[in-house]
């Protein structure tokens, strides 16, 4: 036993030994002691926990990682969205890359990289960084939180009105090295914004650990995009916490069209009334592939509205879990809350978990969830050939038919569209079972 | 056009057609009848290529052995089956399916895609003819159509398709009277001398505004008598006692 105990000790030493925490300055954040404390005292999540129940992180705890090579991306127009302006912040494998990014900014918005907003807005940031993190209880958000070393620190002032999307694009190309990306958006009073985050790899596989905290201050809009397409030997943990306060709309759209290994965390905290929260989701998996979407939304104050709509489609050997979780506390009366998951299997070896659960403790609320899991309607398909359509064309019809309705609440019309070419496309040829 | 010969087909073991024989020539109109049950919807399902059926015989249409064929092959070669129950298919618009449909047995018989101008003009053709709601054409493929519409829906996808042997099944179950008009009056129109029309029904009210030119009688997986409109009238009046009874017993016979 106590081997046994110093075998995941020295496991748990080993892991952490590939991260360097380039910011001495521990007391520069509380956050980042609270982190550093909790590293001390959390283990790697196990299937044990019911939070991790059908994700087993082993591929990312046991791997080594090597240090980041730096790599040079001439040529950026592949990751941006074409025809969209944005102001554009770019890491290339965890480095700010300036000369590819575009931040230049108007009145009523800032973007830095953290790193920088650390040391010129250092009161500030204290005042955000880590509020909303779950890194006091969740390992990957405290390793986060510790080891961080970049990401983007966003400020829309009071009544801005975004004219176009904040794009972060992070790109790596490295074989087995990890990164903590660490964002905060801070969205002032009745300001709006759309962001839009993209993870991508070039080549290799690498482990993302991201963490984003949003805070939408009372009568501000977000409209947030995370578009997940990176190797499938990738792993990415992504976190999300989110504090809604009143007469605040948050809308976030995640799509996952490629990973190795995905788990996503999106916490969002409604706290003030009158609020709309609106959670979408799609993933695509294929091969052994893995992906977990884990949602809370926490209605703490009456009044409110939420959506969720998670879709999946998955073939081969792959695996899908949701996870969404409503609570409905006592104060918040005349909650409307929606959640929905639907997954298609192509397979019989693909497999889909999918768990929607409301706690509620206020009595005069509306909520419904609901959860279906199935292959695609051979009736349908037949029903299609008798039409003439080839059974390539029938179930790629099907197919995208099931996935579109996600793409239907994208707000950026390019954006929508490129999607739409993209999943089309990749499903061209998918023949018969 | 189409010619069925000892035509046999089977699901999960049990025998459904025992050896049918049919024979439609352009420009004809034959009526399938029989009680629930003798095999009517397996008999359009298997000349569609429905994929459940074990089936054993001939079946060409112009020469050209069908039963080799997938279903979207059997379409490029002209076949249409007007369904029983229609399929809803949420998220698929009745326009892209359509457009879709039209194209791939354009190309299934080595033509180009048809040109958006040109397939849009004849939707609205199409349409009018069978006198279907502009924004049913938008919708999804029969998501949250009526019993009726999903119907209209089926003729103007036939209409769309231009078939040369159509088949439907059942097509006036569930219709009204005005419906059933309506329906029957598409078909009317699109019927010619270079095409022909399996009707399978239970009723004799379908051919009222349909008449066929052969009435055909279908019990226990084959057809047992064949007439002219008359025999539908007969059958409305006898119901179908005094025909299957001889069935049974010359079967017991040859049992015996």
């Amino acid at each position: 036993m106590v081997e046994a105990m110093e075998n995941i000790a020295s496991k748990k030493a080993q892991f952490l030994s590939n991260f360097l925490a380039k910011d001495t300055d521990v007391n520069s954040s509380l956050a980042k002691q609270e982190a550093l404390k909790a590293l001390e005292n959390l283990e790697f999540p196990t299937t044990r926990d019911e939070y991790w129940k059908y994700t087993r992180v082993g591929k990312i705890t046991s791997a080594k990682y090597s240090q980041i090579p730096s790599f040079k991306v001439s040529d950026i127009s592949n990751y941006c969205i074409e025809g969209l302006e944005t102001y554009r912040v770019v890491f290339v494998n965890g480095f700010f890359s300036e000369e590819l990014s575009d931040i230049s900014t108007n009145q009523g918005v800032s973007i830095l990289p953290i790193a920088k907003a650390r040391k010129e807005n250092t009161d500030e940031i204290e005042q955000y960084f880590g509020k909303l993190s779950k890194h006091k209880t969740q390992f990957f958000s405290a390793l986060n939180t510790v080891f961080n070393t970049n990401g983007v620190f966003v400020k829309i002032a009071k009544n801005s009105i975004l004219e176009k999307p904040i794009h972060i694009i992070n790109i790596t190309n490295a074989e087995s090295a990890a990164f903590n990306p660490r964002n905060l958006f801070v969205v002032e009073e009745n300001a709006e914004v759309q962001i839009i985050n993209s993870y991508e790899t070039s080549s290799g596989s690498s482990f993302t650990n991201a963490t984003t905290e949003i805070y939408v201050k009372e009568g501000a809009k977000v409209d947030s995009y995370i578009l997940q397409n990176e190797s499938d030997t990738s792993k990415q943990i992504n976190e999300i916490d989110v504090l809604q306060e009143s007469n605040t709309t948050y809308s976030a759209t995640t799509i996952t069209l490629n990973g190795g290994l995905v788990r996503n965390n999106h916490n969002i905290e409604v706290r003030g009334q009158g609020s709309e929260t609106n959670l979408f989701g799609l993933y695509l998996t294929s091969g052994n592939q893995h992906i977990d979407n884990h949602t809370i939304v926490d209605h703490i104050e009456p009044n409110c509205e939420s959506n969720e709509v998670y879709i999946g489609v998955m073939d081969d050997k792959s695996t899908a879990v949701f996870n969404g979780k409503v609570f409905v506390r006592s104060e918040a009366q005349k909650t409307n809350a929606y959640q929905q998951n639907k997954n298609m299997l192509l397979t019989d070896d693909a497999s889909a978990y999918s768990k929607p659960e409301l706690e509620i403790y206020a009595d005069d609320v509306k909520c419904s969830h609901g959860s279906t899991t199935g292959q695609v309607d051979e009736e349908a398909i037949f029903y299609l050939r008798t039409r003439g359509v080839s059974e390539a064309n029938a179930r790629k019809m099907m197919i995208c038919a099931f996935a579109h309705e996600i793409l239907d609440n994208i707000k950026i019309e390019v954006l929508r569209e490129m999607l739409e070419i993209q999943i089309d496309e990749r499903f061209v040829l998918v023949e018969s079972l | 056009m189409l010619r069925i010969k000892n035509l046999h087909a089977s699901v999960d073991g049990n025998e459904i057609l025992k050896g049918l024989n049919l024979e439609v020539k352009a420009g004809e109109v034959h009526a399938i009848m029989g009680p629930n049950g003798s095999g009517k919807s397996t008999l359009a399902s298997v000349i569609a290529g429905k994929p459940d059926y074990e089936v054993s015989g001939d079946v060409t249409l112009n020469g050209k052995d069908l039963l080799d064929l997938a279903p979207e092959e059997r379409a490029g070669e002209g076949v249409f089956l007007a369904f029983q129950y229609p399929v809803e298919i949420p998220g698929v618009s009745n326009v892209n399916f359509l457009k879709t449909a039209v194209n791939d047995i354009r190309a299934y018989k080595g033509l180009p895609p048809m040109a958006a101008k040109d397939f849009l003009k004849m939707l609205k053709e199409k349409q009018a003819l069978v006198e279907l709601d502009k924004k049913l054409t938008s919708r999804s493929v029969n998501e949250g159509f009526s019993g009726g519409e999903k119907k209209r829906n089926e003729i103007f996808q036939m209409a769309m398709l231009n078939p040369k042997l159509a088949i439907l099944d059942e097509t006036d179950s569930g219709l009204d009277i005005d419906a059933l008009r309506i329906v029957a009056n598409g078909v009317n129109k699109l019927k010619s001398a270079d095409n022909a029309t399996i009707i399978i029904t239970h009723y004799q009210r379908l051919l009222d505004y349909i008449v066929p030119d052969y009435v055909h009688v279908l019990y226990d997986g084959k057809i047992i008598k064949s007439g002219t409109k008359e025999l539908a009238l007969e059958l409305e009046e006898k119901g179908y006692d005094w025909l299957t009874k001889g069935v049974e017993s010359s079967e017991l016979k040859v049992k015996s």
